[in-house]
């Protein structure tokens, strides 16, 4: 979908990315994550011409970007940032219609794809329509920003630190959000952030910059099980590396699914590292386990959750 | 024991008495040239003092009281029948000497009188503001207390006091200075903010470019106003003589286009600053944010760019309203006439009504222009603080 190619930028003699080579697959969500001043913005940025790349290719649907009118390309992306930059003298609906507008769509149709947009970002469309950014919390605000940059459908969406500014418990819900719109949209995401939990939560492919180079790439579990160099093992932390392989696994994957205990059940869905959590919680080493229907399905053993480790790694 | 909620309404009561009390409340002269003799409160007939008494004790339990609405309210009923009261008292003592005495004789208001009218109005103001936050509400409130004083006027009521009397005998002049004032306004606003704004925007697109417009702009602003006018009486004098055409459109080194050129100049300092400032507030974000959606240059500023700016482009805009109409007078020194005219003529020849009668409308149009602008810039702030 998006390809670079020995891509380069500097600013004022000062290089921000040199010679960056990278492969965004359609339908893939890639999280660009690393230090500040890693270039990872700026990459993000090329993508849709506000920052102009030095040499290099870019090339977005097999065609070189600079072939591409900026403003026909910008309108085919989708872009949200962390400061939002809502309009503050339009509502809600008039903020989500800016590009379908842009793209002369029928007014029937604008209306209801701005119902559709505040449905899926769970905003109620009758309360939430009329009522201006200044009216909204943090967290609408953030989903009324990132039903804007879904509004025309876009091909890709590109999303410079969206959920930075939010507090942990926002973020975490708009996370699980944008998990579940990816899933059901199957759009093509381009998401930069330097929260390395964020990054192994989201990505289906993470790249990590530093200096303006690509340090490693790949899945996290990839990144997490096999680190290229020292500075991938230290950015993902080395003390916190276990609990960080149990975030991308699920109840599910471990359960004895033969066996049955009495007790106050978790879901399957759960993450291991949040389980891990509840074992130290209740103090126990197995834990019944429902599924999504709320039905018995098994039991999770705390050694297990050390066992298995070895073999996905 | 008691206790005070309302400082201001105490102290402006309190100012009040004194007014009251020890300032002359009329003068009466024989004719409109000698000072007249100053007539205390207490010496008018019919009792008036009584009610001012009435009043400023009613007035003064109310600031003993918390500022509810139902208090405020009160406040502003009998501030405003204070007001009303005040102007009755004014009028009515006119009436009664103009019978007694000759047609050239003239009363006129004291400084007493003024300066509770002054009271009586602030007293009001403040509880219009304590009243309410929104700023239609303040505006028609004020608005409502000059429904009687306006009745009062038209009526004919206070055509005995000196000022309508000079009024009476000059009401063409009146109404041509009115009118001058108006245009000189207009004429003024316009070439301004057609110069103004695209140097504003400018400047904003153009950084380097600012200090120098600055400078400029800055250099002329310190150039008293007295000394611009009369600087541009040579050039343009001279402008006249060498292309003849020009006069037949009505240059000339005196009246009308000097003041025009001055004016419009002394309000492109404080009409550029506000274009730029108001552009520079939009944030950063914003912009960036609509450019990543693929608004064109062109949208930006018209969509995005001069609906943020525009509430402090208006407050500069008010600004240069509010210091036109002041200039305006000083170019009735070169010829441009309007109320200026009428304010040098009673000055000229030490009649002190005169004075009174083009200084007032001066003030009564700025305040009714700068309540207008405030309305507005509110209204549009409700949407976007």
């Amino acid at each position: 979908m998006i390809e670079f190619e020995n891509v380069s930028k500097s600013f004022q003699g000062e290089i921000a990315v040199s010679d960056l080579s990278l492969h965004i697959k359609e339908g893939e969500f890639t999280v660009l994550i690393g230090t500040s001043g890693s270039g990872k913005s700026t990459t993000l940025k090329m993508i849709n011409r506000l920052v102009e790349h030095d040499s290099g290719r870019i090339r977005f649907a097999g065609e070189e970007i600079r072939n591409f009118d900026a403003k026909v390309l910008r309108r085919r992306m989708g872009y949200a940032i962390q400061s939002i930059g809502l309009f503050p003298h339009w509502n809600v609906a008039q903020n989500i219609a800016t590009v379908p507008q842009l793209l002369k769509w029928p007014k029937a149709r604008i209306s209801a794809r701005i119902d559709e947009l505040l449905d899926l970002l769970g905003l109620e469309a009758a309360q939430f329509r009329d009522r201006y950014p200044h009216q909204l919390s943090g967290g609408q605000q953030q989903r009324v920003g990132v039903a804007r940059a879904l509004a025309a459908d876009p091909e890709v969406l590109l999303m410079d630190e969206p959920f930075g500014a939010l507090d942990p418990v926002t973020r975490g819900a708009l996370q699980q959000e944008i998990i579940r719109i990816h899933q059901l949209l199957g759009r093509t995401i381009v998401l930069v952030t330097h929260d390395i939990d964020e990054a192994l939560t989201l990505a289906d492919r993470i790249v990590l910059m530093d200096g303006g180079q690509v340090v490693q790439q790949g899945t996290p579990l990839e990144l997490l099980t096999r680190p290229a160099t020292d500075f991938v093992r230290d950015f993902f932390g080395r003390s916190e590396l276990g609990v960080r392989l149990l975030s991308l696994c699920h109840v599910a994957e471990r359960v004895r699914t033969e066996e049955r205990i009495a007790g106050d059940p978790i879901s399957e869905t759960l993450s291991l590292r949040e389980a891990l959590s509840l074992f130290v919680d209740r103090q126990c080493q197995q834990l019944p386990v429902v599924n999504q229907r709320g039905e018995p399905c098994g039991v999770l053993h705390f050694s297990d959750l050390v066992q298995g480790g070895k073999d996905a790694g | 024991m008691f206790k005070i909620h309302n400082r201001i309404l105490l102290l402006l009561v309190t100012l009040l008495v004194v007014a009251g009390a020890a300032l002359p409340f009329i003068n009466f002269a024989p004719n409109r040239l000698v000072s007249g003799e100053p007539i205390a409160l207490s010496q008018l007939p019919a009792h008036a003092w009584l009610v001012l008494c009435v009043a400023v004790f009613i007035l003064a339990c109310l600031a003993l009281l918390p500022c509810r609405p139902l208090a405020l309210l009160l406040t502003l009923l009998v501030g405003e029948l204070t007001f009303i009261a005040i102007l009755w008292a004014m009028g009515n003592t006119a009436t009664q000497f103009s019978q007694q005495g000759s047609t050239l004789a003239r009363s006129s208001p004291g400084s007493g009188l003024w300066l509770s009218l002054t009271l009586c109005l602030l007293l009001c103001t403040d509880a219009i503001n304590r009243l309410t936050p929104k700023a239609l509400w303040r505006l028609l409130l004020n608005i409502q207390i000059w429904v009687v004083p306006l009745a009062l006027l038209l009526s004919g009521f206070f055509s005995d006091l000196s000022l309508l009397k000079e009024y009476a005998n000059r009401q063409d002049v009146f109404d041509d200075a009115l009118s001058r004032h108006l245009a000189l306004l207009l004429g003024t606003l316009l070439p301004a903010l057609l110069i103004g704004v695209p140097l504003g925007v400018l400047c904003y697109n153009r950084p380097g470019w600012q200090s120098s417009v600055f400078s400029v702009l800055n250099v002329i602003q310190t150039v008293p106003s007295v000394a611009l006018f009369g600087l541009l009486i040579a050039p343009l004098a001279g402008l006249v003589k060498i292309f003849p055409w020009l006069g037949s459109l009505g240059v000339s080194g005196i009246g009308v286009a000097p003041a025009l050129i001055a004016l419009v100049l002394y309000a492109l300092l404080p009409l550029v600053r506000g274009v730029v400032a108001g552009l520079q507030q939009v944030p950063r974000n914003i912009i960036e944010s609509a450019e990543g959606m693929g608004m064109s240059r062109w949208q930006i500023f018209w969509q995005a760019e001069v609906p943020l700016a525009l509430p402090v482009l208006l407050r500069s805009l008010r600004v240069v309203c509010v210091q036109t109409i002041g200039m305006t007078v000083i170019a009735a020194l070169i010829g441009a006439g309007g109320f200026g005219a009428i304010i040098f003529q009673g000055l000229l020849s030490s009649a002190l009504d005169l004075v009174l009668l083009g200084v007032i409308p001066v003030i009564a149009l700025a305040v009714v222009l700068d309540a207008f602008f405030k309305l507005f810039i509110s209204l549009l702030e409700e949407k976007q603080p």
